[in-house]
């Protein structure tokens, strides 16, 4: 018998009981009957017009055909998915999408791998009858400068301009025309420039959206593919990385539903050019006055350990870890803490969160908590530029009724979902917070709608310039609504694990705080003693080293002269230092001021796992051998330990991972083995059931004061910035923005600064000026790390000069 | 004749019957005042539905059944379909030119009784007359306080706006009429959710013809069961007939269903021109299964008659074709139509419908092979399976299976003349 979500439904004379609620197309495909089709795609509403899934289905007047992709099952509906009438109709449809198709497949991307090609194999007619002329276009048609559009091929299945209107909410795919001449097109002078696009090429059914970094480069049946994991930012996207003759050729999202649903970003899908960059560092080099020496690994290893081994633990303090996986960035936290003897470790630049609030807030939300939300409030970084793929899931979360209220000085990307949208004057955010909680004047429909349950906040610091007690104080509240779960909102690739692994001054590998004796005792058992300083944060250490408290620096995959709110402050502090070591890829704006640098593998060489930023954990594997003679951190500090005659313990994964999965209580029991073969394929999020939580932080309420002044500063991240990743991926890197300082057009109006003059901005960036209503008044928004922006201090408030004033 | 409804002002006021002196002096208004006096909205309901009125845009349902379908939720529109883009008919636009008011006053009453406060009316882009004349009719009602805010002193208001196409035949079909309307593409949507449900702004909608509505002053005034008592029983009251093509008296007629077609042809259009043979006709427009008269001529003229003769009576156009007919020409013309209106989002009229064309084209130019017309009629069945009428359809929309109708007709009736085409080099006047 059947329950009340269940029906019984009858393909082709046999009898199945099947989910209620569920559309035919996927119901039969459940039970092995697929049906064929084009437009139909689980994520996207149906739209029924390729017309390839006819089935015939019984109703009141006999057999009718009708598409599958939008007939919902009910109870006691027969089908026939084989009969006479719908084999001849899949053969007519099929007919007719060929006629007009170039059948340029041995040159076509999609050859081998297309939907086109294998169902005309299994459903289409032997031949073809057509002798008129095939439709032609000019071809191709750059829809963007990341994707290309060949019109002749397309079968106008609207599966590409559904994901660009209601997935990413980017309507610029439209169709022309009508009839036979119908054609995707762009609007004049409106590229395609979504921060998605790439993922219409995946699910177009045909090679009629190409990629311009995979366009003729490979063939699918050369390809040899990785499930592996997105490091751009903290969702951690599940992906397929495709590569031939040892080159990544091709990243493609894969449908983890817990995680990022078959969807990327272009940053997470188009970043791996900077892999096979040819300016990747790929060799040791040791500084020689104002250059730098190509050195062996011994000879740079040597100097290295002496070099730190001559300090003071407490004189050596590590910046990074967040880009790196967790086993090495476990073997980082252990090498500083057990071998070098320093607890000033920190994964974050000083633009982050408290790593507590970061690391073990409770009730922590899972991104699967967005669907089920009444009500989901954003306050924090535009998550559109900073977390495009949360963005995604957010907007989904709205599209099936949950009320969003998003909170930020400036517009957001979320805006245009948002049912209140709430703006501030940059740097009166703990004011708006203490109005929001009352639900003063304009905010009445923005707290009432916090009162309706399950609330998921996500919460992280608007921009570098923000305060980042304010997340704290706002988490706090947060914890206060309904049934509230608390998302925080970090950006840096594996910023999570890394701070599970304790790469912050506070935290033990787990989630086990300092301050907990008991966690103290059971890393001492395994490691040896502590230091017994107390650690620093990285703009602590950045002053120390000023100061000259400290001497030695090691950064691993970090940039803090680009990356932290204040980057005279990290160059002063690099060059300052006695020794700086910078494990890294590339030549950065930090690495350049080293004294060596040591070539890291980076993601696609690298092995092992990582945590997204709602504390899952995946397998992250390698596609690649690492570039030249770079090496795994891991691997290399066991090397630096040995020379300084410690036994770090860290040559082998599989050992560190078991080491992780015994002394860190929160990742007890998560090893490498038990991801790859026991665990959810979608990954698991820790702590799993058997494991507990050491540390649970509830945010507290902490004084924020509120800045005054001409112009507070919003220093407004975006996706495509001048980081060194992005500058080195070919068809990226021209996207990165170009630096208008924005700010409200009555505040210009009174310093009578016209839009497109160029203003400065705190005495040291010449910058032109946008007039934009939405940014509040008394607000300036500039954008951050932009070429023209580098070096610009995130202080509260800024000063603004006319060049005119000058003259 | 006496008993006409729709062209009775008209033709009695050929010079003045668009204004609304005229129109009030001749009986117009009072229906409404009728209405919204004396009549509950319930009870307007049960005269449109006692009157077994069958909708006059092409589909033939019972208009007082539709209403009954309109969902409760608020706000509701009523939309009044006046496309008429089908190669043949007119009668919307005499309606439209000639007795706006009698429209408007339907529009209203209609919206009374469907309680809608919001009405369009969707005219055809090339028809600026009509849409200026409906228009400056709304005008004078507003001032005449026939729409408005509290109509005749009661609490019922009504605005009514008038929105121009575009150009497109498939924006006469509804859904994609009300897409149009809110200003995106005009392609059909998939039903369900029908407009009564989910219409204009996804909220319940009635969407119906000029003519239909154009009825309903009358049917309040007369009484549902006199209007049903005209004509045959399920072809209740009059329907406009557009007649072209080779015929004596071209042009809009206000005729009672139940006569031969024999009698329409040759009495009531007059006869063929130059007394040549009849060769075929179409009954209700391009979409339409034609006619032969060794077949139908002595058939009858009804709804019901003409679908058992698998064919429809549709908006009425009725296309005369002669003896001199090359009907290959013809059914190319027509296929060359549907491919070039078909709205291209669904595969087997998008593609079937310009391969149709393409293939008759070739015959034409006689490039013709033996086997093509097996493959035309091939094409057709992948587009409307089993080729009856009312179609079975792989599309969305019923344009695409319409597409094939003169494909089936001059394969089914005139054969040996393809054959010969085919044969004999093709025909270069076509
Ligand atoms: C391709 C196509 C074109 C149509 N064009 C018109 C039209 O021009 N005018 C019209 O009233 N109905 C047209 N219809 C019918 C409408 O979809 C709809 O059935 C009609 O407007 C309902 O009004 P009624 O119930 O009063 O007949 C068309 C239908 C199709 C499928
Ligand atoms: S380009 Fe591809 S995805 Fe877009 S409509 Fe054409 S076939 Fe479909
Ligand atoms: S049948 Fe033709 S007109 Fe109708 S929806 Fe399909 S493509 Fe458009
Ligand atoms: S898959 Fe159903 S119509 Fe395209």
């Amino acid at each position: 018998m059947a329950d009340a979500d269940q029906v019984t439904i009858t393909i082709n004379g046999i009898d199945h009981v099947v989910a209620a609620g569920q559309l035919l197309i996927t119901a039969a495909e459940n039970i092995g009957e697929i049906i064929p089709r084009f437009c139909h795609h689980d994520k996207l509403e149906p739209v029924a017009k390729c017309r390839m899934c006819l089935v015939e289905v019984e109703g009141p007047r006999g057999k009718a055909l009708v598409p599958s992709c939008t007939m919902p099952v009910s109870n006691g509906m027969v089908v026939d998915t084989k009969s006479a009438v719908v084999t001849k109709a899949h053969e007519g449809v099929l007919e007719f999408l060929l006629i007009n198709h170039p059948l340029d497949c041995p040159i076509c991307d999609k050859g081998g791998e297309c939907p086109l090609q294998d169902q005309a194999y299994a459903h289409g007619p032997g031949e073809s009858r057509f002798v008129e002329e095939k439709r032609t276009y000019l071809k191709p048609l750059p829809v963007s400068d990341l994707v290309l559009l060949d019109r002749e091929r397309c079968v106008l299945c609207d599966r590409c301009v559904r994901v660009a209107d209601d997935i990413a909410g980017d309507p610029l795919l439209v169709f022309t025309e009508r009839g036979n001449a119908v054609q995707i097109q762009t609007f004049p002078d409106e590229p395609f420039a979504s921060y998605f696009s790439g993922n219409t090429v995946q699910l177009c059914p045909v090679g009629a959206l190409t990629s311009v970094d995979y366009r003729f480069k490979a063939r699918p049946w050369d390809l040899h593919h990785v499930t592996s994991v997105s490091l751009v930012d903290t969702v951690q996207s599940t992906v397929d990385v495709q590569t031939s003759r040892g080159k990544i050729v091709r990243v493609y999202g894969v449908e983890n539903d817990a995680v990022n649903e078959g969807w990327l970003s272009d940053k997470d899908r188009f970043v791996f050019p900077a892999i096979h960059a040819d300016t990747r560092v790929v060799q040791p080099l040791v500084r020689n006055g104002e250059r730098f020496d190509k050195a062996t690994w011994g000879e740079a290893l040597e100097i290295v350990a002496s070099r730190l081994g001559s300090c003071k633990g407490a004189e050596v303090a590590a910046i990074g870890g967040a880009h790196n996986t967790n086993e090495d960035a476990f073997a980082l936290g252990k090498f500083m803490r057990s071998v070098i003897g320093s607890a000033h470790i920190d994964a974050q630049i000083g633009d982050g969160l408290d790593a507590r609030l970061a690391a073990a807030v409770t009730s922590r939300a899972r991104l699967g908590d967005l669907d089920a939300a009444s009500t989901i409030l954003v306050w924090g970084p535009d998550l559109k530029e900073v977390l495009p793929v949360l963005y995604l899931r957010v907007r989904k979360a709205t599209r099936n009724g949950a009320t969003l209220v998003v909170v930020s000085p400036v517009a957001t990307g979320l805006d245009s979902v948002a049912d209140h949208v709430v703006r501030y004057r940059a740097g009166t955010g703990s004011e708006l917070l203490r109005k929001l909680g009352a639900g003063d004047g304009d905010l009445v429909g923005a707290r009432s709608a916090l009162r309706e349950g399950p609330v998921v906040a996500l919460v992280g610091r608007t921009s570098l310039a923000e305060d980042p007690n304010l997340a704290e104080s706002i988490a706090a509240f947060a914890l206060s609504l309904p049934e509230a779960k608390i998302l925080p909102l970090l950006e840096r690739g594996n910023v999570f694990g890394a701070l599970d692994m304790g790469l912050a001054p506070g935290l033990l590998p787990g989630r086990v705080s300092v301050d907990s004796q008991e966690g103290v005792d059971a890393i001492e058992d395994a490691w040896g003693p502590l230091p017994d300083h107390e650690g620093l944060d990285a703009m602590s250490i950045l002053a120390d080293l000023v100061e000259g408290d400290m001497s030695a620096l090691v950064m691993v995959g970090s940039d803090p002269v680009s990356d932290c709110p204040d980057p005279q402050l990290a160059r002063a502090a690099i060059e300052a230092a006695d020794f700086v070591v910078a494990i890294d890829a590339f030549i950065t704006d930090s690495s350049v001021l080293a004294d060596v640098i040591l070539p890291a593998a980076v993601w696609g060489e690298v092995d092992g796992t990582v945590t997204n930023l709602e504390g899952r954990v995946q397998r992250i594997r390698p596609s690649l051998l690492p570039a030249g003679q770079s090496r795994a951190l891991h691997g290399l500090l066991d090397d630096i330990a040995s020379q300084m005659g410690a036994d770090l313990g860290t040559s082998d994964l599989a050992m560190i991972s078991k080491e992780i999965a015994s002394v860190a209580p929160s990742y007890a029991g998560i090893t490498i083995d038990y991801l790859t073969f026991a665990g959810d394929p979608d990954g698991v999020v820790v702590p799993i059931e058997d494991a507990q939580q050491p540390l649970v932080y509830t945010p507290v309420d902490r004084p924020v004061p509120v800045v005054t002044g001409e112009f507070t500063l919003h220093l407004a991240a975006s996706l495509y910035d001048a980081g060194v990743w992005l500058s080195n991926a070919a068809a990226l890197g021209d996207l990165a923005r170009s630096a208008y300082v924005r700010l409200h057009p009555s505040d210009a109006a009174r310093r009578a600064i016209t839009p497109g003059e160029t203003i400065v901005v705190s005495g040291s960036h010449q910058l032109p000026v946008a007039l934009d209503d939405t940014v509040s008044r008394g607000t300036l928004v500039v954008p951050h790390n932009l070429e023209e922006t580098k070096g610009f201090v995130a202080t509260p408030t800024v000063t603004v000069d006319t060049v005119r004033g000058e003259e | 004749m006496t008993d006409l409804i729709l062209t009775a002002r008209m033709t009695a006021h050929p010079a003045d019957s668009h204004m609304i002196d005229r129109f009030v002096a001749t009986g117009g208004y009072s229906a409404l005042r009728k209405a919204l006096t004396e009549l509950t909205p319930e009870e307007v309901k049960d005269e449109v539905k006692a009157s077994n009125m069958r909708g006059r845009g092409g589909a033939g349902f019972p208009t007082g059944v539709k209403w009954g379908f309109l969902a409760a939720s608020e706000p509701r529109y009523l939309v009044v379909n006046g496309d008429e883009s089908e190669p043949g008919t007119f009668n919307d636009r005499q309606l439209m030119e000639r007795d706006p008011h009698q429209l408007v006053e339907g529009i209203a009453i209609s919206s009374y009784a469907l309680g809608i406060g919001h009405a369009f009316v969707y005219i055809r882009g090339e028809y600026p007359r009509s849409a200026r004349r409906v228009q400056r009719a709304i005008e004078e009602a507003y001032a005449a306080g026939y729409l408005g805010d509290g109509i005749l002193g009661t609490d019922f208001s009504l605005d009514v706006t008038v929105h121009l196409g575009g150009g497109a035949y498939i924006c006469g079909e509804e859904t994609a009429l009300l897409n149009s309307l809110e200003g995106r593409r005009g392609e059909p949507r998939l039903k369900p959710p029908f407009p009564a449900v989910e219409g204009l702004y996804a909220k319940p909608t009635i969407v119906n013809n000029v003519e239909s509505i154009s009825n309903v002053p009358w049917i309040v005034n007369n009484s549902g069961t006199s209007y049903a008592a005209i004509g045959p029983e399920r072809s209740a009251g009059t329907k406009m007939l557009s007649i072209s093509g080779h015929i004596n008296k071209p042009g809009n007629h206000e005729i009672i269903m139940g006569m031969t077609w024999r009698d329409m042809i040759y009495d009531l259009g007059g006869g063929i021109p130059d007394d040549r043979a009849l060769k075929t006709w179409i009954p209700g427009g391009a979409s339409a299964p034609w006619f032969v008269p060794e077949e139908h001529l002595d058939t009858i003229l009804s709804i019901d008659d003409v679908a058992a003769n698998g064919s429809m009576i549709g908006a009425g156009a009725v296309v005369v074709m002669d003896e001199t007919t090359n009907v290959v020409a013809a059914a190319h013309r027509i296929v060359r139509f549907f491919a070039h209106e078909s709205c291209g989002q669904c595969t087997p009229c998008r593609e079937g419908t310009r391969w149709l064309e393409d293939v008759l084209k070739r015959i034409l130019d006689g490039r013709g092979r033996p086997e093509d017309i097996d493959l035309l009629l091939d094409i057709s069945d992948n587009i409307s399976p089993g080729l009856s009428w009312p179609p079975a359809m792989t599309t969305i929309c019923p344009l695409g299976p319409s597409a094939v109708s003169p494909v089936t007709s001059i394969t089914r009736w005139f054969l040996p003349e393809i054959e010969a085409m085919i044969a004999g080099g093709g025909d270069s006047d076509g």
